[in-house]
């Protein structure tokens, strides 16, 4: 089966709804066929990737560590949209540090995040087999 | 007859947090909970509509999205369940803005 590109498209904050994490567990699903997997943050999804989230007191699971994990799945690609973060008086720094190992320049440890402006954004989607919404 | 106006939904995807701010009156008080407290980042565009409005957040929900004191803006009381409660106790009614 010849690779295809697929890209998950987050637009939601996680926990006022069940769509992040339904995303998460879609993305490593189709991470274990070995497709080219993209994922972008827009909207409200960049809340997803806030670094420093704490479930203890709302009784639910916190599932952001699991972003992390996403380099060993190679899902290497993860879009942030420039604007949208700005908007929410966020930046890089505000979102954990996403990295993973590139096996072919010895296990270099490189940046998963690449922040974007929402015409680069849709630049990259135009290059896309398959969007996936969330 | 005080109301006290909650809102639970992010201010970037709707418009309940500006529309209860716009039927806040004198001794109501706003209470934000689940992704509404979003509203509170230093910086953000939704911050204005908040801004010098005695708001209240809940704790729980500014931790569990990562929220630190540090990135809200000044004036803002966080509350915990328990604070909920008493806002609920102390207004004589409450309003829901879905």
């Amino acid at each position: 089966m010849a690779t295809k590109k697929f890209m998950y498209v987050n637009r939601r904050a996680p926990y006022g709804t069940i769509y992040a994490w339904e995303a998460l567990e879609v993305v490593l699903i189709g991470a274990a066929f070995e497709q080219d997997v993209s994922l972008a943050f827009v909207d409200d999804g960049v809340f997803q990737l806030m670094k420093g989230q704490d479930t203890s007191g709302i009784d639910m699971k916190n599932f952001s560590p699991t972003y992390s994990a996403l380099g060993d799945y190679e899902v290497t690609k993860i879009y942030v949209e420039k604007e949208s973060l700005e908007e929410r008086g966020l930046t890089l720094d505000d979102l954990q540090h996403l990295v993973w190992e590139d096996e072919d320049d010895d296990w270099a440890e490189k940046d998963s995040i690449r922040l974007v402006s929402r015409a680069e954004l849709a630049e990259v989607f135009a290059g896309q087999d398959v969007m996936f919404n969330f | 007859m005080s109301i006290l106006h909650i809102v639970n939904k992010s201010p970037y995807e709707r418009n309940s947090v500006e529309r209860a701010v716009e039927y806040l009156r004198d001794g109501d008080r706003l209470l934000l909970i689940e992704d509404a407290v979003y509203a509170v980042i230093r910086g953000g565009k939704a911050a204005s509509l908040i801004d010098g409005r005695n708001a209240a957040v809940l704790g729980p929900d500014l931790a569990a999205r990562g929220i630190a004191e540090e990135k809200m803006i000044d004036g803002i009381e966080v509350v915990d369940y328990a604070g909920f409660v008493d806002l609920v106790e102390a207004c004589d009614k409450t309003q829901s803005w879905l």
